[in-house]
């Protein structure tokens, strides 16, 4: 099975962990028009390419940032969620 | 027959003619040009050529034609949908699959076999009851069985499914079909460059040029081509489409993966749907088991396969049908699918004036081939959605007015 890097649990099997989707800038609801809002709750980068993704290790309730290519499913790095970094779009 | 085939063999000519024309070079111009040669491309080519008088289409093709999921999907044909919209597009769709091999001329091996849809909680009957009222309102066949009458029908099948999901109840739709999906692209093709339709294979399309928010051209690896109405008829490949017109929608894509058996006699006659067991099945006129399960968990886009698929379907499976064991899997392969946040298509006209989309077809586009070619040339001819299509429009999540098809394959309900 594939194994994935935790940064708290080190290398564990696949199907410990779930993956939450890309890390995404949420603009601020008071700010935004309701189009802008739309295209936050609804549109996706769907491209393929490198990117930061929300995973959490089940067993021990971890979430985490995995920074992987979405053409080879191969994980480059993987850190804790304090270190993400999300550019406003 | 032994003569004729030792005649062939004997032939240094190939006795049967193309299915379609092999253009040296792409047009100049064009009045549409569709990008993928898939069921749905090819059939949008067909009826603007057929039923709307449009002679100048190119059709582009990056691979061979059905090389995607034409030619990956589990070929299951249905309309019992959960919401109106839903269930009067597919209908639709049954009704021209019916008549679609004499129109096309070619055996598309439609069969109609009948489709359970398995409930193992309340939960789940609950969503097939809608789903039997709304189908029977819109005068769909479909209606809810009890377990003793399905026992009755699939007597080989485990209703207790190895124990630990008993099968209280099912949703059967007598109109559930299978048909041949690589005849359906190569039928279409055929009909269409008949009426003209150009078939370029081979032809990736790299660019698409717009001028004051409308389109003007394309430009691919076989060459630019002028035109000011472009279909985009992809799967697995619509956010890449849309990158290139400026686009960006809610299409995500995972992979849909599906495996097939040994061939084997003859023993299921009807379609076996589990939501909750994540199976589908179905058996082909040569026997061999056809089955799938839901989508890979995460985004990526590769067609590759992976042991866990097969393994996890292969042990669902074996709780419906534990005389199975012993049986061996053929082959296993995956498909892009692109989905939405509402399980429904994204059809018809978009942002960019003369930009088509026929897409976010995920678990369900086989079945919609017929239907999509026909609403699709209907609103390009026109410039205007086609009524059967308005549930679906580019517009609808800016509008936060879903379409909520949770009847689709391979979502949990």
């Amino acid at each position: 099975m594939k194994l994935i890097p935790c940064p708290l649990n080190g290398l564990r099997p696949a199907d410990e962990f779930i993956y939450a989707g890309e890390v995404r800038h949420m603009p601020d609801p008071a700010q935004s028009t309701d189009a802008d809002w739309a295209r936050y709750v609804f549109h996706r980068s769907g491209v393929p390419g490198v990117k930061q993704e929300w995973w959490c290790h089940t067993p021990s309730g971890y979430w985490f940032i995995a920074e992987r290519d979405t053409t080879t499913d191969e994980i480059l790095r993987s850190y804790p969620a304090a270190q993400r970094k999300v550019e406003a779009s | 027959m032994a003569w004729r085939l030792l005649k062939i063999g004997l032939s240094s000519r190939y006795p049967e003619p193309r299915m379609f024309r092999q253009p040296a070079r792409l047009p100049k111009g064009a009045d549409v040009v569709i990008i993928g040669a898939g069921g749905h491309g090819l059939a949008c080519a067909y009826n603007l050529a057929k039923q709307h008088g449009i002679r100048r289409i190119a059709v582009l093709e990056k691979g061979y034609i059905g090389s995607g999921n034409t030619g990956r999907n589990t070929t299951i044909i249905r309309s019992n949908y959960l919401t109106p919209e839903g269930v009067r597009f597919y209908d639709r769709s049954v009704q021209l699959w019916r008549n679609l091999g004499p129109t096309l001329g070619l055996n598309l091996f439609y069969s109609t076999r009948g489709h359970y849809t398995l409930a193992h909680t309340d939960a789940t009957l609950r969503t097939l009851r809608w789903r039997a009222e709304v189908n029977k309102h819109l005068g769909v066949d479909s209606r809810v069985v009890n377990p003793d009458e399905i026992a009755r029908a699939l007597p080989m099948m485990d209703m207790s499914a190895g124990g630990h999901a008993p099968i209280i109840g099912a949703l059967y739709h007598a109109p559930g079909a299978v048909a041949r999906h690589d005849a359906v692209a190569w039928g279409y093709a055929r009909a269409a460059d008949q009426l003209g339709v150009e078939i370029h294979q081979q032809t990736e399309v790299l660019g698409i040029d717009t001028r004051g928010g409308r389109i003007s051209g394309l430009r691919t690896s076989g060459g630019n081509i002028a035109t000011n109405c472009v279909v985009s008829a992809v799967a697995g490949y619509t956010p890449r489409v849309l990158r290139m017109a400026g686009l960006t929608s809610p299409i995500y894509v995972h992979p849909l993966q599906a495996m097939v058996s040994e061939p084997l006699k003859r023993w299921l006659d009807p379609i076996i749907v589990s939501g909750s067991l994540h199976v589908y099945v179905s058996q082909t006129a040569r026997g061999e088991l056809v089955m799938g399960a839901s989508l890979d968990p995460r985004e990526l886009h590769s067609t590759r396969s992976s042991r866990e698929f097969m393994t996890d379907l292969a042990q669902h499976m074996l709780d419906l049908f534990p005389f199975l064991a012993g049986v061996k899997v053929n082959r296993q392969w995956a498909g892009l699918a692109d989905m939405t946040p509402d399980f429904a298509p994204i059809m018809g006209r978009t942002p960019v004036d003369g930009f088509f989309l026929d897409a976010g077809w995920g678990t369900w586009g086989f079945k919609a081939t017929p239907v999509a070619g026909e609403t699709m040339a209907a609103t390009v001819a026109s410039n205007r959605n086609h009524e059967l299509i308005q549930g679906f429009d580019w517009g609808r999540f800016e509008r936060f007015e879903l379409t909520g098809e949770k009847g689709a394959a391979s979502v949990g309900h």
